[in-house]
């Protein structure tokens, strides 16, 4: 676990897998968040993550976006073992990751948001100023490019409603040609009406060609979006199912343990 | 689904968007103007308002650094300390006759060495900057007794003078100075990249990070700022005083946190201009000056300077 990510040979692995996790295990001191972990991500599909509270999804998800470093175990994009030092490494491998706690700064805007670590700026050499116009209009257009419901991307983040929060978010992780969303609970604070909005906004993002992996506490979401399922149990990877060849039920059973994988 | 349409926020959002915090310090400051005013005659006459404005200069300057730190949700409290340091470091060269200019500089290099410090310790060591600052405060103020072995060096120097007393109309070189530091800092503030992801890691550390963010460069960047405008502080207070004191100049340190949250800075980090402690600072150099003329006596001036903080910081609960 030495190399860095470099945009390498894009010869896909044997199914058309983007990225493939394995045996990744993680712990804090003496707390074992992961034990082994090994999932695949189609290409182009959605994928989704469950697992009981503490089940270590998001530490998992966190390893892939640059946030925490694996203790062992491989991650491989496009074929390519990578190990990032930091979520700008993997920001810029092409994996964007919407987190649990959306990563936004409420008293920044949302065109600010949408550009924050990466802001368009010009100027000569090492004097550079902020090239506001272009970054708003850039803003502009991520926003309207996905039909998402924000009042203006010059009001401040603190002043939107929960699923326009989740909408600037997912805006941000897809506006920037990645190849992998990764999105943490997106829904899990959000009413009927504002879950239906996202889960479109999700449909939206396969049909352009992305990658998903969603981690997602509610099955009957799973089973209407997502194509394949891992499920993890006590720190580990225990099973994967298709959509459409399993239920609710079954997957209830897995994830509390009452079923065998 | 309703597309974005709407391009500029409405007058409506605006007001919204026009916090009680920020704008308390200039109504605040327009009716102090306007009552000391009425109370006294030569409040605003030219030599007056010139002598407002030249006892605000070296407040702006630490107030704009104070701003800095503040806006990332940390604290400096040691910039009194750096500035006296750097202004003993001043003297201390210019009486080797190595010449102004090389004791300008020095002085300088001296406060942003010990910015330097406070970021690094802040930042790396991941200790509280309240610590790391109160330490410094105290070193920063040792060192300087060291170094002026407690005596006041004079510094009675034509540029400096002219720093002090020249000027273009009512405002002297030192108040154009402090003003080109304010423009300066606003630019930065709102018009770089440090800019913005100053305020980031002052609103979310958490999200800073994850959006790629350098959190530890960021406070290190503030910090050095802060040193390098008690720096530039420090030549004004030589200019000023016609010597170099390592007096403690507490009242500084105090002064320039008040201006920042006169400003309507957000202590927690995060929202902060920097035109609001600079009237800040304004207005608490027009309050000591208008107690002055009225001949309230000394004595009370650091209580009603205090009083007015307080009002301050109770007006930023009406924040969000
Ligand atoms: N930074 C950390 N330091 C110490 N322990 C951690 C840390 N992050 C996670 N853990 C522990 O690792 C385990 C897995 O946590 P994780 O957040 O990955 O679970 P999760 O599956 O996302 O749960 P949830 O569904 O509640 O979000 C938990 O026991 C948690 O307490
Ligand atoms: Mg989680």
């Amino acid at each position: 676990m030495t190399t860095t990510y470099e945009p390498g040979p894009t010869a896909a692995t044997d199914s058309d897998d983007v990225l493939v996790v394995d045996g990744l295990r993680k712990s804090f001191g003496s707390v074992q968040a992961i034990k082994q972990a090994s999932i695949r991500l189609p290409r182009g599909k959605v994928t989704a993550l469950i697992g009981d509270n503490g089940a270590g999804k998001s530490t998992l998800i966190r390893c892939l976006s640059g946030v925490h470093r694996p203790d062992s175990g491989t991650i491989s994009l496009d074929g390519t073992a990578i190990d990032f030092h930091s979520p700008d490494q993997a920001r810029r491998a092409g994996i964007e990751t919407v987190h649990q706690n959306l990563a936004l700064v409420d008293d920044l805007t949302v065109w600010q948001n949408l550009f924050l670590g990466r802001e368009l700026t010009r100027g000569l050499g090492p004097v550079q100023f902020l090239d506001r116009k272009g970054m708003r209009d850039k803003a502009k257009e991520m926003v309207s490019a996905l039909a998402i419901n924000v009042p203006s991307v010059t009001s401040r983040v603190r002043r939107l409603s929960g699923g326009q929060r989740q909408a600037v978010s997912i805006a941000r992780a897809a506006g920037w040609g990645s190849k992998i969303v990764i999105m943490d609970e997106p829904t899990a604070a959000l009413g009927v009406q504002e879950t239906a909005r996202v889960e479109e906004l999700i449909r939206g993002l396969r049909e352009r060609g992305l990658t998903i992996l969603l981690i997602s506490h509610n099955f009957d979401q799973v089973m209407r979006l997502a194509d394949g399922v891992w499920v993890m149990r006590a720190g580990s990877s225990i099973a994967h199912r298709q959509v459409d060849q399993t239920s609710g039920e079954e997957l209830v059973g897995l994830v509390t343990g009452a079923l065998a994988a | 689904m309703t597309a974005l349409t709407a391009a500029r926020p409405s007058w409506r959002d605006r007001l919204v968007d026009l916090p009680l915090p920020e704008i308390a310090a200039p109504v605040a400051l327009v009716l102090l103007v306007v009552a000391f005013g009425a109370l006294d005659g030569t409040f605003l006459s030219r030599g007056n308002i010139e002598a407002v404005l030249q006892a605000s200069a070296i407040l702006v300057v630490l107030a704009v650094g104070q701003a800095f730190v503040i806006a990332t949700g940390g604290i400096d409290l040691s910039v009194a300390s750096t500035m006296t340091l750097g202004a003993v470091v001043l003297g201390q060269v210019y009486a080797t006759d190595a010449g102004i200019g090389w004791a300008i500089l020095a002085g300088i290099a001296a406060a942003t060495a010990v910015g330097l410090v406070n970021g690094l310790v802040v930042a790396k060591g991941g200790i509280t900057d309240f610590i790391v600052t109160l330490g410094t405060l105290s070193a920063a103020s040792g060192l300087a007794l060291i170094i002026a072995n407690g005596k006041p060096q004079p510094v009675l120097d034509g540029f400096l003078l002219r720093l002090s007393a020249d000027g273009v109309g009512p405002f002297t070189w030192s108040v154009i100075v402090a003003a080109v530091v304010a423009v300066v800092a606003h630019v930065v503030l709102f018009r770089t990249r440090l800019g913005v992801h100053i305020l980031a890691v002052g609103g979310s550390t958490e999200a800073a990070r994850s959006t790629g963010v350098h959190n530890v460069r960021v406070k290190v960047a503030v910090y050095l700022i802060s040193g390098a405008l008690a720096g530039i502080a420090a030549v004004l207070l030589v200019a000023r005083v016609g010597a170099a004191e390592p007096a403690s100049n507490t009242s500084f340190l105090l002064n320039s946190v008040a201006a920042v949250v006169l400003g309507g800075v957000s202590l927690f980090g995060g929202r902060a201009t920097i035109a609001g402690p600079v009237v800040g600072a304004l207005l608490l150099a027009s309050l000591v000056n208008g107690l002055t003329l009225l001949g309230v006596s000394q004595f009370y001036q650091p209580l009603a300077v205090g009083i007015v903080v307080v009002l301050a910081a109770f007006l930023t609960r009406f924040q969000r």
